[in-house]
């Protein structure tokens, strides 16, 4: 007996010896990571939208995003060729990559995807950003030609949506089957299981093209309640979470010992106003122009957004590259009086200015249950009222909203950085005035159209930013919207890895974004 | 369905009753009324189609009355940025146009061939998610409830024994407050105190979020909040049910002639007073199973717990028609089949109940 136990701690104590000799290898601090999100993917199947914007852990896209959000080659070799007058792109492909499932990656998968994506049959809500393409071939093994419907310079932004394996796929019915939850990728991870609506877990990929990952074991907990997730984030049961700025302030002041660290990230994740063209007081010229300069853009980024984020004068954010200088506006309410007097809207005695009868009044409506617009609404409605105009504040679902868009504005939200084009189309082009979601204020400016076809067009980056500085120009001039704020987006996590960046982040985050996007680089502090 | 088609000899006979009388409702011997208590069920089963097919009708009306759009959930965020086409397009595929008692018909006919559809919020077949549920929603609500029926069974007789007594004065005050309670509101209030001031027991889930697998030690520990919250939101009607049916059968003549015969303080307690004092609680075993449910889906989302009762939030607030449709099933089954229990119960604690007549 006695000789037992001497020989077990013998064996304890050589175990013990060891352990550190390995080094870096072993298990320790900074190789798994435990991160706390709200929201949970619907489905981890690209073919039906999922991780379309990159950084999608298990696959890769034919490009990715750096930490600039400049475009790198990922299973691509390098970026595209464009020609055809901006009409086809060809990529070359990335050679010996092979899927989690053994199988090697080659052009047919990539066809495979993309007009998979495009088939009417496949219940993708987002195949909507593949409009342009008319046609993907594979020329040879390691060469694809994407055809365009027409000249568009942001295609190669929407290619780094994920390749899936077609092999994998074979005989699986694309919008019902296991690739929901069960993925194949030749991402820098591999799922491991995905427990709904409690946490998805993934494990390095060991054979990755690009470096098996440092942070070997990455779960992704979802919880929904700001509160518990910061409660769990403060028990250690996480590593990192995404919290609301009033919650990630309590960790800002008391964390750092905590050995915590609160991250902003910069967005191009945009609060506004639409002002729809068919209501006679929005649709007026004078009245966009007075609220675009009456109301407190600071104010509200102090007083909502606790300072996380900044005045925002259309969906470009004001350091992005392609912001259009002097286009800023400043709080001005006396002028904002002014113009509504030189335009005819004369104060009646309710204080509420009038003209040929009508009352400077109309509806605002945000999403219930969304407390941040509620608050953005709240205080716009607050400053109009200061120059005459009477603005009643409702709520209601997306349902609600929807047929009621054409007359009332709604305090609406969204937000793309990798290209300008993404946001202004959408938001501001005549043809898709109340298309969907899209053009949700009617705007219709001849000047904004031609600029905005000519972003696409031009295949030249300078020619584009011009185009799209007279966009913004336009916009500032007839601003259909009253453009808000720039919301950041705030974590807090383990100060225990080097190098943490964030990258500009669009409207939709939690799984891609924040400052793991880039886990796979991640470095555990020594 | 395997209740025999009744036939006519008097039930309970070949249990060894030695005068068997036709009826043997009255009689307390060694034999029970197995044979009506079958029929009782039988009665049941057939009494439940008609309710579950109204209830899955009702189920689908509301979902199509209800202000949720399932191709604008099923787009999400996406969605405020698709075309109407795109959107239209959606609608077709998921097969979702049509009024809804067309869509009731095509569920009803392919679930009877079993086939229980596709959930679309959850991208899964509806039969899979109940599957990977089903079983811990059942381990929780199993739990919670035995211990609420076992820990507000003894309170409520502590409580009865000295009525007006300190003890009772607690014990109902204490349970008038839990009452009172939302279950989602003692969850954040225990997740506070037991897993953020103290940091003894984990705030949810199923596992660590470090581990993978499902060891007895951890999951006993991860359950021990969400039973506990769910049992003590179910246990006071238990103990104020029974202190008062026990308070009651106190004073009747048996527990006063089992007192008079000089029997044990206990004996009375537990063998008479609590035996007829019970009836009143068997009942509530039943009625309470709705309860326990709506309890689970409050508790099961604070807690991340991956039961069936949070699917149900998703399928009802993402106007997922085949996922609520099967859940609302479920739930009625469970409904009625705490009720039968609760009633052959009944007929077990009390011989003067007729099964026949139930």
């Amino acid at each position: 007996m006695a000789t037992a136990v001497t020989a077990g701690a013998l064996l304890a104590g050589t175990a013990a010896c060891s352990a550190p000799s390995e080094g870096d290898t072993a298990s320790g601090a900074g190789d798994t990571l435990v991160v706390g999100i709200a929201q949970e993917p619907d489905t981890l199947n690209p073919l039906l939208g999922y991780g379309k914007d990159g950084n999608s852990k298990v696959f890769d896209g034919l490009l990715r995003h750096d930490a600039d959000m400049e475009l790198r080659p990922a299973l691509a070799a390098e970026l595209p060729e464009v020609g055809n007058g901006g009409r086809t792109y060809t990529y070359t492909l990335r050679e010996g990559v092979t899927f989690s499932d053994g199988t090697p990656f080659d052009a047919e998968d990539v066809v495979f995807t993309y007009e998979t994506i495009l088939d009417e049959k496949t219940n993708n809500p987002s195949k909507g950003e593949l409009d342009a393409l008319a046609d993907v071939t594979a020329e040879d093994d390691h060469t694809v030609v994407f055809e365009l419907k027409y000249p568009y310079a942001a295609f190669a932004e929407r290619t780094v949506l994920p390749i899936v394996s077609k092999e994998a796929f074979e005989g699986q019915d694309v919008n019902a089957g296991s690739h929901n939850t069960e993925p194949v990728g030749t991402g820098p991870y591999v799922l491991t299981g995905w427990s709904k609506g409690e946490k998805l877990v993934f494990e390095a990929n060991p054979d990755y093209w690009g470096g098996a990952p440092k942070v070997r074991k990455l779960t992704m907990a979802i919880i929904k309640d700001d509160d518990i997730r910061a409660t769990r984030l403060r028990s250690g049961e996480l590593d990192a979470a995404i919290l609301p700025p009033v919650l990630a302030d309590t960790f800002a002041k008391d964390g750092r010992e905590a050995g915590k660290r609160v991250i902003r990230a910069k967005t191009a994740d945009f609060r506004a106003v639409t002002l729809p063209t068919a209501n006679p007081v929005t649709g007026d010229r004078a009245v966009r122009r007075a609220l675009d300069i009456a109301v407190d853009r600071e104010a509200i980024v102090k007083s909502v957004l606790n300072g996380a984020g900044r005045a925002a004068y259309g969906p470009v954010p004001t350091d992005s590259p392609w912001f259009a200088k002097g286009t800023e506006r400043r709080h001005d309410p006396e002028r904002a009086k002014e113009i509504l007097d030189e335009a005819g809207w004369k104060p009646g005695q309710d204080g509420v200015r009038r003209k040929d009868g009508r009352r400077a009044a109309f509806t605002l409506w945000y999403p219930s249950g969304d407390r941040l617009r509620q608050e953005h609404a709240l205080a716009y409605a607050a400053d109009a009222k200061k120059i005459g105009i009477d603005i009643t504040v409702e709520s209601g679902t997306w349902e609600v909203i929807e047929p009621r868009m054409e007359d009332d504005a709604v305090l609406s939200g969204g937000g793309s950085p990798a290209d300008p084009d993404f946001d202004l189309y959408s938001l501001l082009h005549s043809s898709l005035a109340l298309d969907g979601f899209n053009n949700m204020a009617a705007y219709d400016n001849p000047a904004v159209d031609r600029a905005l076809e000519e972003g696409r067009r031009a295949g030249d980056r300078d020619d584009r930013a011009e185009a799209y500085a007279t966009v913004q120009r336009e916009l500032a001039e007839n601003p259909g919207y009253t453009f808000l704020t720039h919301v950041d987006h705030v974590y807090v996590m383990d100060d225990a890895w080097e190098d943490i960046t964030t990258q500009v982040e669009p409207h939709d985050h939690g799984f891609g974004t924040g400052p793991w996007w880039n886990v796979e680089d991640w470095r555990p502090k020594r | 369905m395997t209740s025999p088609t009744t036939t006519e000899p008097a039930p309970g006979a070949e249990a060894g009753t030695e005068k068997a009388p036709p009826r043997p409702v009255s009689v307390r011997g060694r034999g029970l009324p197995w044979a009506a208590m079958a029929r009782l069920a039988a009665r049941r089963a057939l009494a439940a189609v008609p309710v579950l097919v109204a209830v899955t009708l009702g189920a689908f009306a509301l979902a199509a009355a209800s202000p949720f759009d399932p191709v604008r959930q099923y787009a999400g965020s996406a969605g405020l940025r698709a075309s109407q086409d795109t959107l239209d397009q959606l609608r077709e595929n998921l097969a979702l146009d049509g009024p809804f008692t067309e869509q009731w018909w095509r569920w009803l006919t392919s679930a009877l061939g079993g086939d229980l559809g596709w959930s679309v919020s959850l991208r899964q077949p509806v039969a899979q998610v109940i599957g990977e549920r089903m079983g811990w929603s059942v381990l929780l609500c199993a739990i919670a409830f035995v211990l609420a029926v076992v820990l507000g069974t003894l309170l409520g007789v502590v409580a009865a024994r000295r009525q007006g007594g300190w003890l009772d004065r607690c014990v109902t005050g204490a349970a008038y407050v839990l009452q009172a309670a939302p279950p989602f509101w003692l969850g954040l209030l225990a997740v506070w105190f037991f897993a953020l001031h103290l940091g003894v027991l984990p705030a949810g889930g199923l596992t660590e979020f470090g581990e993978e697998t499902v060891t007895a030690g951890s999951l006993a520990r991860h359950l021990a909040l969400p039973v506990g919250v769910l049992a003590v939101s179910q246990l006071p009607w238990f103990a104020l049910y029974t202190r008062q049916g026990v308070a009651d059968a106190l004073r009747e003549d048996p527990v006063r002639g089992a007192r008079a015969r000089g029997l044990r303080e206990r004996t009375v307690l537990f063998g008479h007073a609590l035996r007829s004092g019970l009836l009143p609680v068997l009942t509530l075993v039943g009625t309470r199973v709705p309860e326990l449910i709506t309890g689970a889906l409050l508790v099961e989302t604070v807690f991340s717990w991956p039961g069936i009762a949070s699917a149900t939030v998703r399928a009802a607030t993402d106007s997922d028609f085949p996922l609520l449709a099967a859940v609302t099933v479920l739930a009625t089954l469970a409904v009625l089949v705490g009720n039968l229990l609760a009633d052959l119960l009944y007929v077990l604690a009390d011989p003067r109940v007729d099964p026949e007549e139930m």
